[in-house]
């Protein structure tokens, strides 16, 4: 089976840190791919490096099979890759329509959206409903209240609402479940499950070991800048996990494939 | 993962609502609060609505007269004009320092095109305008893709463009009759409709228009919301798609253009083409936006505010002064109205219902 997103040696220096050190990463289709790492081990720059965030120094990345240079999260975006980041990266004092919508807004048909640019604040706001109405994190009352009013968990659910909603080939998760109470957290692993079901890969970033054991179908483990090795979670306990990307086992002789 | 699904159960069985938000009552204090997160352009209406009150009350007709009235408008047109500029890019969360000094150079730039090169009026105008715009643009590029802090590449540019338009004028003031003979267009803005006892000029009108317009803009275009977003926080913006550096050199350039238009209404307002006009406009257009409740630290506030603020005082430089009081006073509570205004942005921002 070809991999849906392949990269390899991704090569990204801050200075004299080397973030990402002729880093290879392979994503197949269907699939829950967890990253996991110590702190500090590169994987936000890796996924930031996919998803366009960060342009890498050198190394090549393939999309479908098909050679792929991103220089903004704008072209990430456009050829189907949606992230949540860590940071969530939502504007605070915009309604949650607002955030869903940023740099896709929907504009009225006729004269109204293609002359006066009118945005259909009534179809994005329907549509931001419905999906996390799908979603069914939270209750919220009123659509357009400001994201800053929200609780953190309430924020998270809608960062991972929107990448839902408009991921058409990648979805990328960056610690979804942090901010998260219990509840909260199963809803959206069922919610990954869900989007998995619908036929698109997830990437997910996590520190949490039952999480990613519960949902992952290979496990990418990333330690001082590069993939250590890949595990299927079935033949490996969390604590072998965790000795591995803290460098306290060596890895496995092969890496596995899917 | 058996252990897993374990501490999970107990929450299962818990009440399975989530996260309704109770209707409580708030207390009158936190509604005001709230709704004033939601429509931040209501203090300074108010306190407008209020100092009109009270200046007609002391007054009676003398200020309580469409002509009184109109004349509020056509002083303080320059002013909201320029705020106008400056609030989109005080909504950035940068700062424009060289408003003013763009103004002067393209109402310059217009005259001397027309008077020293007798180039056609139309031609001088778009010279001016331009000229405006590409001021704006070289703002923009520093902030945006330089990344210098809007504060500094403004001051510096206040200077640049201050000592450029001394140095092309040779500090000569162009007549207003000669305009009024040979180049009345540059004049344009000073035309006036009388309509009863109320007095509007074309520069007031525009300046209405101008921000009617923007807030339109701002409002319901997705340019506008990235406007917002780019002030809020740059890297949540670029992150989720917006072209940050575009966006801020759009708004540097719109900004300049706006201030050239403002170049051309200060003719029409003074009448004559002088490099020595205008030189507060940068902190009087700052003043503006700041009592209109825009937030200096960008994202927040409406460019109607803007328009209230400079309004605001514009009735009470006339009203105090039909009051017989010295102008200090004006100075005095226009600063008053300042930190207030800011004191109230700080506490809007810590509503968290």
């Amino acid at each position: 089976m070809q991999p849906i997103l392949k990269a390899r040696d991704l090569v990204k220096r801050y200075g004299r840190v080397v973030a990402l050190d002729s880093c290879d990463f392979d994503l197949y289709p269907g699939e829950i791919l967890a990253v996991i790492g110590d702190n500090g081990a590169g994987k936000s720059t890796l996924i930031k490096a996919i998803s366009g965030a960060v342009t890498p120094d050198s190394g090549k990345i393939w999309l479908e099979g098909r050679e792929v240079r991103f220089h903004s999260p704008l072209d990430g975006r456009h050829a189907g890759i949606e992230t949540v980041y860590q940071t969530l990266a939502m504007s605070p004092a915009l309604s949650i329509t607002d955030n869903m919508f940023m740099g896709r807004e929907l504009r009225k048909p006729g004269f109204l959206g293609s002359v006066l640019r009118q945005l259909d604040h009534k179809a994005m706001e329907s549509f931001a409903r419905e999906k996390l109405n799908e979603l069914g994190l939270m209750t919220i009352q009123n659509i357009n209240q400001a994201v800053e009013t929200l609780s953190g968990g309430q924020r998270q659910g809608v960062a991972v609402a929107r990448a839902a909603a408009f991921g058409s080939k990648v979805i990328i998760l960056d610690e979804p479940t942090a901010a998260l109470g219990v509840k909260e957290s199963r809803r959206v692993l069922e919610l990954i499950q869900d989007v998995r079901s619908r036929g698109i890969p997830i990437i997910l970033i996590s520190h949490n070991m039952p999480h990613v054991f519960e949902v992952a179908d290979r496990i990418h483990v990333h330690r001082l800048g590069r993939r250590l090795c890949v595990i299927n979670p079935k033949d490996y306990t969390m604590s072998d996990a965790v000795a591995f990307m803290t460098g306290a086992k060596e890895p496995p002789p092969e890496p596995l494939a899917a | 993962m058996s252990e897993t699904q374990d501490y999970e159960k107990a929450a299962a069985s818990s009440p399975s609502s989530v996260a309704v938000f109770a209707a409580h009552d708030q207390g009158a204090v936190k509604r005001i609060q709230h709704a004033l997160h939601q429509t931040p352009w209501m203090v300074p209406a108010i306190v407008l609505a209020a100092s009109i009150l009270v200046f007609g009350l002391l007054l009676g007709e003398k200020f309580f007269s469409p002509f009184a009235l109109t004349l509020i408008l056509q002083q303080v047109q320059i002013v909201g004009i320029l705020g106008a500029a400056q609030s989109l890019v005080i909504l950035t969360a940068g700062i424009d320092l060289s408003v003013g000094a763009i103004m002067v150079l393209s109402s310059v730039v217009m005259g001397l095109f027309s008077f020293r090169y007798g180039l056609p009026t139309e031609l001088a105008v778009a010279a001016g305008i331009a000229c405006g715009t590409f001021c704006g643009f070289i703002n923009g590029f520093l902030v945006a893709v330089m990344r210098l802090p809007p504060f500094i590449v403004t001051l510096g540019m206040w200077q640049i463009v201050l000592a450029t338009n001394f140095l092309y004028s040779a500090n000569e003031t162009i007549r207003a009759q000669e305009i009024a003979e040979q180049a009345p267009l540059l004049q344009f803005f000073g035309n006036k409709i009388a309509i009863g006892g109320a007095i509007f000029t074309y520069g007031a009108i525009f300046m209405v228009l101008l921000v009617l317009f923007l807030a339109y803009v701002l409002r319901q275009t997705a340019w506008g919301r990235h406007v917002y977003a780019v002030g809020d926080d740059p890297e949540a913006a670029e992150l989720s798609g917006v072209q940050v550096k575009r966006t801020l050199i759009s708004v540097y350039m719109l900004s300049g253009l706006i201030c050239a238009f403002a170049g051309w209404a200060l003719i029409g307002r003074i009448g004559s083409v002088s490099p020595t006009s205008g030189q507060l406009g940068n902190i009087e257009s700052i003043t503006a936006v700041v009592i209109g409740g825009i937030s200096l630290f960008g994202g927040r506030g409406s460019i109607m505010g803007m328009l209230f603020g400079a309004l605001i005082v514009g009735v009470f430089s006339l009203g105090l002064r039909l009051l017989g009081a010295d102008a200090q006073w004006t100075y005095l509570l226009i600063g008053v109205l300042i930190i207030a205004a800011v004191t109230v942005d700080q506490w809007i921002r810590k509503v968290s219902v």
